[in-house]
């Protein structure tokens, strides 16, 4: 697509951008540092997370205001208009996932560092699985590709699959062993924390999926899923 | 709450639809425009909808006027131009020689760029369309249909106390509404606006456009209009014109919101290179 003749909006629109993928590169960053320093009992590591997002906040409430002043002094239409409500979204979506990753760290100051190595360990793998997504997320985003769109919303149920066994070896841990019950349920805690981090990521495939084609995902399979997650909250 | 809010989106979304009949007016097909050599128009067929507000859009020396001019046979006054395919009003050919054009201008009134009134009172500009076409019986009647027109317009409260003043010394937005008053006052069934709101300031343009927003539901309004947001505003359907042919043509919301041909999209998103 040509530029625009004012190229100070294509300018804005990109230094936008620019700012939503930073964002995006800084919580993914606190995934997989929250869940490594729940893995490693690293509190020091657990700190810094919950400062981090700090960063996404400001990101935020920036990204916010090139919007507003682009909608009132550009009026964007069609494609632009488009881009630029989905950057709306986009930035509510990374701002939460920067919240999800604060509230993981903070779940990790609480621990003990003597829970069951086996459940520590999940919360790490099912960060890997989100982390994964995310970034598959916002290169779609970047290179505003419908089909990794496809493929993120598809990844989704693979999370859930995730967050589910997780729930119920936890569980069984907590049976065995009640004095683990308080720290395994701030674990379970922490895994669905990743599994919502998971449902922003599909967001944010759904509204690439909506600037480049202008329509909001269909598919019976999407449609479905939609309705379930619904169900289960 | 959300309940709430979906029933008020919902009516207000069956109110920008409400007075569309969804019937076509003015049926255009295979038109083509010639000044002497030079093809203006290249065969562009359109159905403009009763009831509704259809803008034209597109850049400078796109056709948009001289299509417009076609539906009242304005054209016909240009010695050099030569328009040939069809339009129909309500299943009957307006270019059928049998079709007084003075008549079909009555029947298609126009608006123009500049407000153009006579230089003659308030009350006279209104009266003169209807005088000359007798359709009032006596000076009651010729008051009443001066009064109507200008509630229509929008311009009574304003002017009631000078008709007999000249039209020419009234502001550019009342004049613009002077205008459209006396379009409105031979009772016609379309009205052609060309750029009726570029010579007036944002508080004018409003209530222009306030004026066709309620015109709509009586009259089939097209419009054209280099400002896009104006489009976007006043309108239910919109054609983009490019190189003298149609483009693209749909509802408003389609066509700023995701049109369907990359012209139309490096256009109106002010791309165009």
């Amino acid at each position: 697509m040509p530029d625009h003749i004012v190229t100070a909006f294509t300018d804005e629109l990109e230094h936008l951008s620019a700012n939503l993928l930073r964002m995006g590169g800084l919580a993914e960053s606190m995934i997989m540092d929250a869940s490594r320093a729940v893995a490693t009992y690293d509190l020091e590591l657990a700190r810094e997370v919950i400062k981090r997002d700090r960063s996404i906040d400001e990101l935020e409430v920036e990204a916010e205001r090139a919007i507003i002043r682009l909608i009132a002094l550009r009026h964007p239409m069609a494609t632009d208009l488009r881009a630029v409500l989905g950057a709306m979204k986009l930035a509510g979506d990374i701002e939460r996932i920067g919240d999800l990753c604060k509230n993981i760290a903070k779940r990790c100051l609480e621990l003990t560092g003597d829970e069951n190595r086996a459940a520590v360990k999940g919360i790490e793998r099912i960060a890997r699985a989100v982390s994964h997504q995310l970034q598959m997320a916002l290169d779609c985003y970047l290179r505003q590709d419908i089909e990794a769109a496809k493929t993120v919303l598809e990844l989704d149920d693979d999370i859930d699959d995730h967050y589910t066994s997780f729930f119920r070896e936890t569980l069984t841990y907590m049976m065995e062993d009640p004095r683990q019950i308080g720290s395994n349920t701030h674990l379970i805690f922490m895994a669905k924390n990743l599994e919502r981090i998971g449902d922003h990521a599909t967001n944010i495939a759904k509204a690439v999926y909506y600037m480049v084609t202008g329509e909001a995902t269909t598919g019976a399979k999407v449609e479905s899923r939609l309705s379930e997650d619904g169900d289960k909250r | 709450m959300d309940g709430n809010i979906e029933d008020f989106t919902d009516t207000a979304a069956k109110k920008k639809t409400q007075s569309a009949t969804g019937m076509t007016k003015v049926d255009c097909r295979h038109i083509d425009v010639f000044y002497d050599d030079k093809q203006a128009i290249h065969d562009i067929s359109l159905e403009i909808e009763d009831r509704a507000v259809t803008s034209f859009i597109g850049p400078s020396g796109c056709g948009k006027s001289t299509f417009l001019r076609c539906i009242n046979r304005m054209n016909d006054t240009i010695e050099s131009a030569r328009v040939s395919g069809e339009i129909f009003m309500d299943g009957a050919n307006i270019n059928d020689p049998s079709i007084d054009p003075v008549l079909l201008r009555s029947r298609v009134g126009m608006v123009f760029q500049k407000p153009n009134p006579f230089p003659k009172s308030i009350y006279d500009n209104i009266a003169y369309g209807p005088r000359i076409h007798g359709l009032a019986s006596g000076k009651a009647e010729l008051d009443e249909i001066v009064e109507n027109s200008l509630r229509k317009a929008g311009l009574w409260e304003e002017v009631k106390d000078r008709l007999p003043a000249p039209g020419t010394g009234l502001s550019g937005g009342q004049q613009q509404r002077l205008c459209i008053a006396r379009a409105i006052a031979v009772s016609p069934e379309v009205i052609l606006m060309d750029e009726p709101c570029s010579a007036l300031d944002p508080i004018a343009t409003a209530k222009i456009e306030e004026l066709i927003d309620e015109l709509r539901e009586r009259y089939c309004i097209v419009i054209v209009t280099h400002s896009m947001q104006q489009a976007a505003r006043v309108s239910q359907k919109t054609a983009f014109f490019h190189l003298g042919k149609l483009v693209e043509y749909g509802d408003t919301e389609k066509i700023f919101t995701n049109p369907e041909d990359g012209r139309t999209q490096d256009y109106i998103t002010g791309r165009f290179g």
